[in-house]
């Protein structure tokens, strides 16, 4: 279904198609356990723009072709390419096209993917585009919660910290007004999920907000703890006012549900402290790593092996 | 009941009708006929109709719209009746219409926007919604509001 389909939005990703990405990676994650060698993608190529640093969306796409038998080429350093001599993000997407068959891109703007996907006759997978989307992640995040509890409908959702800036909240809530879900968005008010984000969701789904983390901790099966990413203030007072506002200990995991789990779309600085790493409700690591299934998935289905 | 307006007949030009009351000079500014002399412009604002319960109306003496200004009325009176007339008859009348995309009018309000950097390509938003208007840029996907609309024509 997703055979030349760009990827941008998760809203570009239908209930059916998400349902078929799961199965597909499942299928190879199974590959992957079992350490079967896939040709899958031989002789096809990715290309990979980042126009801003992301070592781990970079290596995980990268990673994921790789493991089906494609090749990967990539703009290194945005800052000694031609970006740097004024070429407009079109042009480059043109000439990207015509020696790849599918592009990924990262770009600091939003819609910067979509307007890829406009000049471009490849797929284009959005890999994060300023505060907008970042739909790849957003899968990965629903096959993690589908991992673990075998469902993603009928679960209570806590999303906490950065939920203005954040692009993986913005895509999660988004995607998850698809299911039966209940949400609740945790942040300081300045950092509160956009309104933007919440009109869309309209009332599909249950959504509440409020500032205090430590409350009511027993009530959840989810939660997706996001760093409050410093780089996106531009008054540091502001940013100093709310670092280290919620932060997740043994102490905070022994007031959830005994099998609640812990997500993060990482890089984590100090909000989960790393004596969590080692209780089974750390869902984190093992969240990255289902981004290689998943990934895999979307490249063989676009690509169509 | 339709209001019998205190206002002469336009011998040429444009009668923008079932304006929502109080935007007329809105829709005058849209047009941008203030510093041209050849045009005469008659308002008529809060007048009652049976249609909308008080109106504006606008005659423009001496100019006949053209796409991009019916594109952008459409925008902030949805229901506007457009009447040309020659020699003082009506000779075509018609509503204006909101596409379903409105196309290099706008420039998106979230300055995060692919859109607002120099790339060879037309701001593009959907309509959402008419009533309230809410429009979506087709780039970055962010809402754009009556509010922002009326505040860039």
């Amino acid at each position: 279904m997703l055979k030349n389909k760009s990827i941008v939005s998760i809203d570009d990703v239908s209930e059916p198609e998400i349902t078929e990405v799961f199965s597909v990676a499942d299928r190879m994650l199974n590959a992957l356990e079992l350490g079967k060698k896939l040709e899958i993608l031989s002789g096809k190529i990715m290309a990979t723009l980042f126009y801003e640093p992301s070592t781990r969306t970079r290596l995980s796409f990268e990673s994921s072709m790789q493991r089906l038998g494609g090749s990967v080429i990539s703009v290194s350093d945005v800052k000694s390419s031609s970006v740097a001599k004024g070429e407009t993000l079109a042009d480059t997407i043109r000439m990207a096209e015509s020696y790849s068959d599918v592009i990924v891109i990262r770009h600091p703007l939003e819609g910067a993917a979509r307007l890829a996907s406009k000049f471009s006759s490849k797929p284009v997978i959005n890999a994060g585009d300023g505060s907008g989307q970042h739909p790849t992640q957003t899968l990965l995040d629903l096959y993690t919660m589908r991992k673990y509890f075998g469902k993603i409908d009928g679960l209570k959702i806590a999303m906490v910290g950065d939920l203005r800036y954040g692009r993986t909240v913005h895509s999660l809530l988004l995607a998850l007004s698809k299911f039966n879900v209940e949400v609740t968005l945790i942040s300081p008010q300045i950092l509160k999920m956009p309104e933007h984000i919440k009109e869309r969701i309209g009332k599909n789904i249950k959504v509440v907000s409020r500032e205090n983390f430590d409350e009511n901790l027993d009530a959840f099966d989810v939660f997706y703890i996001t760093r409050i990413q410093k780089e996106r203030f531009t008054d540091q007072n502001e940013y100093n006012s709310v670092i280290g506002l919620y932060s997740v200990d043994a102490g905070t995991v022994a007031k959830m549900k005994k099998n609640a789990i812990i997500m993060h779309p990482l890089p984590r600085i100090d909000e989960i402290k790393p004596e969590v790493d080692y209780l089974p409700n750390a869902a984190y690591f093992k969240q990255a790593f289902y981004g290689i299934p998943v990934r895999m998935a979307l490249l063989s289905m676009i690509l169509e092996a | 009941m339709e209001t019998t307006l205190k206002v002469s007949k336009i011998k040429d030009g444009t009668v923008i009708d079932h304006v929502p009351a109080g935007k007329a000079l809105r829709v005058v500014s849209i047009l941008k006929i203030e510093n041209n002399p050849d045009v005469s412009t008659t308002i008529a604002m809060r007048v009652q109709s049976d249609k909308l319960g008080r109106k504006d109306v606008i005659k423009v003496e001496n100019k006949y719209l053209n796409r991009d200004d019916l594109d952008r009325i459409s925008l902030i009176a949805p229901d506007a009746t457009i009447s040309i007339v020659n020699n003082y008859q009506i000779k075509e009348k018609f509503t204006v219409k909101l596409t379903k995309t409105v196309v290099g009018i706008l420039r998106c309000p979230n300055q995060g926007c692919i859109t607002n950097v120099k790339e060879p390509v037309n701001s593009e938003f959907s309509v959402i919604s008419e009533k309230p208007l809410v429009l979506r840029c087709f780039y970055c996907e962010r809402n754009m509001s009556e509010k922002e609309v009326i505040a860039q024509l």
